[in-house]
């Protein structure tokens, strides 16, 4: 067994929007270690980047945490003071956005940027966090990164400024990385590159990393354990090669089924016919009830929990009751 | 960055001769623009006199050739009343005129920058309602009757300050820029509110939070400095419009800048007086013009760059 | 008139009666500007001839007493002429100048607009480039300029005042009007070959109307502010004819002695301005389908959320 990263426990946010409140995400549970990846798979608008913002603490005013953990090394990051948290963030913690060309700031030389955790948390002169941001340039294959310091992002091209933001994310060999569809905005040879990159900084660092994402073949590559997410909670969880090999919810396996085997990297969790409820009507019981083959009465009135197998656990009545090693719970 | 601050200057510089023209033109509109210079009583005899002098005779491209001439040199004729050189009395004039504005505009940036971040930072909060009663003040009330307000209140009924002139020392600036100041305070707090908030709540700053950035830092290092070049250029424009402010601070004030000399000219007939201080305020405004460019394509690289690369 | 088409939109647009009732601080300001108007119009007459001539008696009368009748509750000025009545008077000035500029800027600047935004190109640049020059040089020093040249007039005001404020109709129009040109519907007219004045009128004008009304609705207050401070500096309303911003100045000298003189009509002028803006920002969010719920909402609800929505 290798090191606990981070172990998020119950997480529970609240959007409070003008038309109500919702719930975003619901009671979601996971354990990343260090040295390996843990994949957060699931279709556009199921939680996956609430997920990682509430992790992150940089939710939009309108969400709000409702309950759960979130400890590394033995502190719940939603208990501890705002001092403490920045403390943490950097050195701890830290995350990858989406976009970079957003992510970066327009108007500072990104060799000052890529500085900023050095002067922060170390305290460093400006003269030499400017030396490590340039090492630190070096490190995630920037070229010529002396003069490439006083650049500003949108001198770059798309691959380098994700370079950038990841690099900017590593500077502190942080315990936990977060990245959040790090890949989606690039095109699939750039795709590659950074992955590999992402994961060779994963090992020289050893971070437990959490990349999220809808992309099946990413995970299936990249990750050692996957969770899959459905209407803001996680329904099965488990190694990578086993959920994939044996998938036990019957949307783990719809959406497997729907990616053709020699699929191509990129391919989308569109296919299932239907989608996911939207926030304001999810229905009592299980939220996946309207797409499900295996629909049961007690799934329109139940709702399932994530029941645990061995390393595995799934959310499914029909799973549980086809009964996986005979674990019995209360619904 | 050359070729960038060349192509401003021209555009620039339209409304600088729009303005010399459009006065050449509007006195020839009346007829005759003799009777401009001349106080309404004058004799046709005098007006004839006047305009012979003056080459109000010539035929109308000669004239323009002479107009543009004497702008040039800065030569506008003399002042009716005093007989002094009209040119001097506006540049004699400026510096005063400058120096209200410059006070005003940057104690009216300070108090944005302050009010606007704060009231970004908390929406709802006593900022964020003072910045917008500023907004509000500065849309609807009038800087003239706030100026008699302002004497009223505090030179009449508490006397603390004096009713105008500028001998009191620094009393004697209160009103005039708090009055002044109005205006741009409160435009200026609403764009930096704006732009703050759309910089607050953009990814960038969450990555600096995500670097465990103070909030002293994400405002200062991240926020402010995307916030500056559209303020900026507001400010820009709102320097600009300071001189229809200063026209009426000054002359209730009786402040001796361009804008009393201005409304005095135009009390007393005085239209060679006149046409210097208008000429000489386009010409500042098409300097302020350059000077905000400037800090434009400073603060913001991406400007720098599209001017290099469109050229 | 009452086609099928718009019954159907009736059923689904908004009450603004039932909105503007809703939010009393907009409410109050609609009722503000009735009443300016109604003055307005009628004001002459409800003053009657205290307003222009004097009971001498009565000169330098206090405010906030009826013993004189309620002409007099805001006193009287030097000549005993009561300043209620000068005021209702006045108020016809002030907008027999403001409501003129304010529409024909309208017009001219929203045709102007559609039209360049409409075909895009030169006639766009031009139009732009014209505007360009008016907007950045101060309005008020020129329209010192010109009132110096043609004698200070009702008229002339109107004019300069107008020429001042097209080019902020223009901008707005050119706008939307360049945006609304290149969509399917206003393709689909000009193939069927519709001549490009029907298209603009037809297509255009009715998209882009709300948001000129906000706009006229902000520069009402400009312009009154603008006849009020040319007349404040003597060049604007002269007399015998009286403005609001002419009655402040009056009333200076008298500021020691009597404070209303100049003060009351000032205020005058702040309550109407405060009311036209009040009134924008509650049309602004009332025609503005993703922003009507702020108006529907219970006030302490709307509080917390009265933060940017992110885009999901
Ligand atoms: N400001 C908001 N107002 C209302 N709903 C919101 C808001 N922000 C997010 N949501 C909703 O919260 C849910 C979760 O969004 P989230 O961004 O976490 O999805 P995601 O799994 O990251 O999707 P994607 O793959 O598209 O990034 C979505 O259903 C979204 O519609
Ligand atoms: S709980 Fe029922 S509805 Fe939900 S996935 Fe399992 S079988 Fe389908
Ligand atoms: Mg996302």
């Amino acid at each position: 067994m290798t090191d606990i990263g981070m172990k998020v426990d119950g997480l529970t946010v609240d959007l409070h929007t003008p038309r109500g409140t919702v719930r975003a995400v619901d009671g979601v549970s996971f354990t990343a270690h260090r040295g390996r990846t843990l994949a957060l798979l699931g279709e556009s608008g199921c939680g996956k980047s609430m997920t990682a913002q509430a992790v992150v603490g940089l939710l939009e005013p309108i969400a709000e945490v409702t309950g759960g953990s979130i400890d590394i090394d033995g502190e719940d990051l939603l208990t501890v003071s705002r001092k403490r948290r920045r403390q943490l963030a950097g050195p701890a913690l830290s995350i990858v956005f989406q976009d970079a060309l957003t992510a970066l700031n327009p108007v500072v030389k990104v060799g000052v940027q890529l500085a900023e955790p050095y002067r922060i948390h170390r305290k460093m002169s400006a003269k030499a966090a400017r030396a490590e941001a340039i090492e630190l340039m070096r490190h995630v294959g920037i070229p010529e990164p002396e003069s490439r310091a006083d650049s500003y992002p949108h001198q770059f091209s798309g691959g380098m400024r994700q370079r950038l933001l990841i690099a900017m994310a590593v500077a502190l060999s942080p315990k936990v990385l977060i990245a959040d569809e790090p890949t989606t905005a690039l095109d699939v040879t750039v795709q590659a590159q950074i992955l590999a990159l992402l994961a060779r900084l994963r090992k020289e660092h050893d971070m437990a990393v959490i990349l999220i994402t809808h992309d099946l073949s990413v995970v299936a590559e990249e990750a050692d354990t996957v969770a899959v997410m459905y209407s803001g909670r996680i329904v099965e969880t488990g190694p990578v090669d086993q959920v994939f090999e044996d998938p036990r919810h019957p949307y783990t396996r719809g959406l497997l089924e729907s990616v053709p085997v020699d699929a191509e990297r990129g391919a989308d969790l569109s296919s299932i016919p239907g989608s996911p409820p939207d926030l304001f009507s999810i229905p009592p019981g299980c939220p996946y009830q309207a797409r499900c083959p295996l629909v049961m009465d007690v799934c329109r009135t139940s709702r399932p929990a994530l029941v645990k197998t061995g390393d595995r656990a799934v959310a499914c009545h029909a799973a549980s009751a086809s009964g996986s090693e005979g674990v019995s719970h209360a619904a | 960055m050359l070729t960038f601050l060349r192509r401003r200057a021209l555009t620039s510089l339209l409304p600088l001769l729009a303005v010399v023209l459009g006065v050449f033109v509007l006195a020839r509109l009346t007829g005759n623009p003799a009777a401009l210079y001349l106080p309404e009583n004058a004799t046709a005899e005098a007006r004839e006199q006047f305009s012979a002098a003056n080459g109000f005779d010539k035929p109308i491209w000669a004239q323009l050739i002479d107009y543009f001439a004497g702008v040039a040199r800065l030569d506008f004729g003399t002042s009716l009343r005093t007989g002094e050189d009209a040119a001097t009395m506006a540049l004699r004039a400026f510096p005063a005129t400058l120096q209200l504005a410059v006070v005003t505009m940057v104690l009216a940036i300070a108090v944005a920058i302050v009010v606007g971040c704060w009231a970004a930072l908390r929406p709802n909060g006593l900022a964020d309602r003072v910045s917008g009663m500023l907004s509000m003040t500065a849309a609807s009330v009038p800087d003239f009757w706030l100026a008699i307000l302002g004497i009223w209140v505090f030179a009449i009924i508490l006397g603390v300050l004096p009713t105008s002139g500028v001998d009191a020392g620094g009393a004697s600036w209160v009103l005039p820029i708090a009055v002044l100041m109005v205006r741009p305070a409160g435009v200026l707090t609403q764009v930096v509110r704006g732009a703050m908030i759309s910089a607050l709540g953009s990814p960038y700053v969450k990555v600096a939070r995500a670097k465990g950035a103070s909030e002293g830092r994400v405002v200062a290092r991240h926020a402010l400095k995307n916030a500056a070049p559209p303020a900026l250029t507001v400010a820009g424009d709102l320097a600009v419009g300071l001189i229809n402010g200063a026209v009426v601070v000054e002359s209730i004030f009786g402040w001796p800048g361009i804008g009393k000399l201005m409304i005095d000219a135009i009390l007393q007939r005085d239209f060679a007086v006149l046409q210097a201080a208008v000429a000489l305020t386009a010409i500042s405004i098409f300097v302020l013009n350059i000077a905000i460019d400037i800090g434009y394509a400073l603060l913001d690289a991406r400007v720098r760059n599209k001017a290099g690369a469109a050229a | 008139m009452t086609s099928p088409a718009d019954t159907e939109e009736a059923a689904t647009k908004p009450n603004y009666l039932k909105m503007l009732l809703a939010d009393p601080l907009a409410f109050i300001a609609a009722i503000v500007l009735l009443v300016v108007a109604f003055i307005a119009v009628f004001g002459r007459q409800l003053a009657g001839p205290t307003a222009t001539q004097g009971d001498l008696a009565l000169s330098r009368l206090a405010p906030f007493s009826t013993d004189h009748g309620w002409q007099y509750f805001l006193g009287g000025d030097l000549l005993g002429r009561s300043l209620l009545g000068r005021l209702m008077v006045a108020t016809q000035t002030t907008m027999s100048v403001s409501v003129p500029v304010v529409l024909i800027s309208l017009v001219i600047g929203a045709s102007v607009g559609m039209w360049a935004g409409y075909h895009r190109g030169w006639r766009e640049t031009l139009a732009m480039r014209i505007a360009d020059v008016v907007l950045s040089f101060p309005s008020l020093l020129m329209a010192v300029v010109v009132l110096y040249i043609f004698s200070p007039s009702i008229a002339s005001i109107i004019a300069i005042l107008a020429v001042t404020r097209i080019p902020v109709y223009l901008r707005t129009a050119r706008a939307e009007s360049a945006e609304l040109q290149s969509r399917v519907f206003v393709d689909a007219a000009r193939t069927f070959g519709t001549p490009s004045g029907a298209i603009i009128r037809r297509h255009i004008f009715p998209i882009v109307l709300p948001t000129l009304l906000t706009v006229a609705t902000l520069d009402f207050c400009y312009v009154m502010l603008a006849e009020s401070s040319l007349s404040f500096l003597g060049i604007g309303v002269q007399p015998p004819d009286v403005s609001w911003g002419l009655m402040v100045a009056q009333g200076r000298d008298q500021l020691r002695t009597q404070w209303w003189l100049s003060v009351l009509p000032g205020l005058a002028i702040v309550i109407t301005t405060v009311s036209a803006n009040l009134l924008a920002s509650w049309v602004r969010l009332a025609t503005d389908p993703g922003q009507r719920w702020r108006l529907t909402t219970p006030r302490r609800r709307r509080r917390r959320r009265a933060v940017p929505v992110l885009e999901a």
